[in-house]
């Protein structure tokens, strides 16, 4: 199972993520990142991977368990 | 032919294009050639968090070891390209190498302009590379009367910095309104109330003639009326011009206004497997009527760096480079978000109909929303977005506003 991992220290609320899978992403108003689904199925793998890879600080990433 | 993958340019495109490679199953050898003595770094925090903060980060992607071994790089740094040869396929080095290559990519990025003789004169810095940025915080940290020409976002963001440390900070701009040719006249008003909000000495409609110095130390900066504005720090943001020089004899296209290299969308620079990708180039965007377009943006480096790549490796199945637009700034704690072009028919300032405080502006052109820009509002901005991408009507962004 993937699991989405957020290290809010260096998210900036960029919002990158949220283009690339607004269904598991969403910047709240106080530019903290809400994730809408942190245990996304496995048809979502790539938009997971592209929302990892489009983080410009680096803050997203994911886990296999 | 070696089979070899050259990525000329070490920041941000250059660092995601080798990624891309790698993912993509490429082998064969790839050099990176950086002409700065850096590992990849990230530039936006350069003007921010390294300016603002107690510690500064370092701003480095990745550690050496992390390039060489995940990547197998051949990293060239403190390496300039000085001419690339087409026909013999051969990129050559400030070292006197010869790199062959089946594919390269130009990734050189863009130069900061500066003044007449600023080069010659302490305390005179434009912000683009690393060492700027410690150079300008060195200078902030001893408590410089600091002086910003041009008020576009990087001078902005180290006004800002400067203001955070309690100095007096002023920001010259030849125009009118700052920032009225990128984002419109309403918003560069906004920008221009942040500045005076917090203490910005902001003179727009100026035009600087010179900058005044003593024993080799900048100590003004002189205007067009016959004043002068006192500086122990002059930070000269007035634009950029991308890193082509080197390309001269190449028979690559460029631009006529600027010298960037003009791309096709699929980043192909015409010259065979010859590809570009971030600020140094033009390309047609297929998502805003074919518009050429050159960014700086953090993010379009990006996202070009890896497409460009994959297009070289993989002509057949090359896909368009159809990016929004995206950039960021933060002033004085505030951020300002943009997405979209904003040449349009008509800007709609919506937090005004709405009596609202914080700036969110639409940019329409013919019945389709292109543009969005806000200010503190980081929860809406990427909802814009993707109207944009996905070319919807003018009527949903008024609706997802709340106005008619």
């Amino acid at each position: 199972m993937l699991r989405i991992v957020v290290d809010h220290g260096k998210c900036a609320g960029l919002g990158m993520c949220e283009a690339e899978a607004s269904d598991l992403f969403e910047v709240q108003n106080d530019g903290s990142l809400l994730v809408l689904n942190e245990t996304p199925g496995e048809d979502r793998r790539e938009a997971v991977i592209a929302a990892v890879e489009s983080c410009p600080t680096e803050a997203l990433s994911f886990v296999q368990e | 032919m070696t089979e070899r993958l050259v990525i000329v340019g070490a920041s941000l495109a250059g660092l995601r294009a080798a990624q891309a490679a790698r993912r993509s199953g490429f082998t064969r050898p790839v050099t990176l050639v950086g002409a700065e003595p850096y590992l990849p770094y990230d530039r936006p925090p350069l003007s921010k968090a390294y300016l603002d903060d107690e510690v500064p980060k370092k701003p480095f992607f990745r550690t050496d070891e992390q390039l060489r071994a995940e990547l197998d790089l051949d990293l060239r740094l403190n390496t300039l390209a000085t001419s690339l040869d087409p026909s013999r396929r051969v990129v050559a080095l400030s070292d006197g190498d010869e790199l062959e290559y089946s594919a390269a990519l130009v990734a050189t990025g863009a130069t900061a302009r500066t003044l007449p003789g600023a080069e010659k004169l302490v305390g005179v810095h434009t912000l683009r590379t690393l060492d700027d940025a410690v150079a300008i915080r060195a200078a902030l940290d001893a408590g410089a009367r600091t002086v910003v020409v041009g008020a576009g976002f990087i001078g902005s963001e180290v006004a800002s910095g400067a203001r955070k440390r309690g100095l007096l900070t002023t920001v010259l701009e030849a125009l009118p309104v700052p920032l009225v040719r990128s984002v419109g006249e309403e918003m560069g008003h906004a920008c221009a109330e942040l500045h005076r909000a917090y203490g910005t000495d902001l003179r727009c409609g100026v035009k600087v003639t010179g900058l005044e110095s003593a024993h080799g130390r900048v100590t003004g900066v002189t205007l067009d009326d016959g004043s002068i504005v006192p500086a122990d720090l002059v930070v000269v943001g007035i634009g950029v011009s991308p890193s082509t020089e080197w390309l001269g004899d190449s028979g690559v296209q460029l631009h006529e206004r600027d010298r960037g290299i003009v791309c096709d969308e699929m980043l192909s620079s015409g010259l065979p497997g010859v590809y570009a990708a971030g600020d140094v180039m033009h390309f047609p965007n297929p998502l805003f009527d074919g518009e050429l377009m050159r960014l700086e943006h953090w993010t379009n480096a990006a996202e070009q760096g890896a497409l460009a790549v994959k297009n070289a490796l993989n002509p057949a199945e090359a896909k368009p480079s159809a990016v929004v637009p995206y950039f960021w700034s933060d002033w004085y704690g505030h951020r300002i978000q943009f997405v979209g072009v904003p040449k349009a028919d008509e800007i709609r300032v919506v937090s005004a109909e709405l009596g609202e405080d914080k700036f969110l502006a639409l940019y329409r052109r013919g019945d389709r929303i292109i543009g969005c820009i806000s200010i503190d509002r980081p929860a809406q901005i990427m909802k814009y977005r993707r109207l944009i991408m996905q070319s919807q009507p003018w009527a949903d962004a008024l609706e997802l506003a709340g106005v008619s």
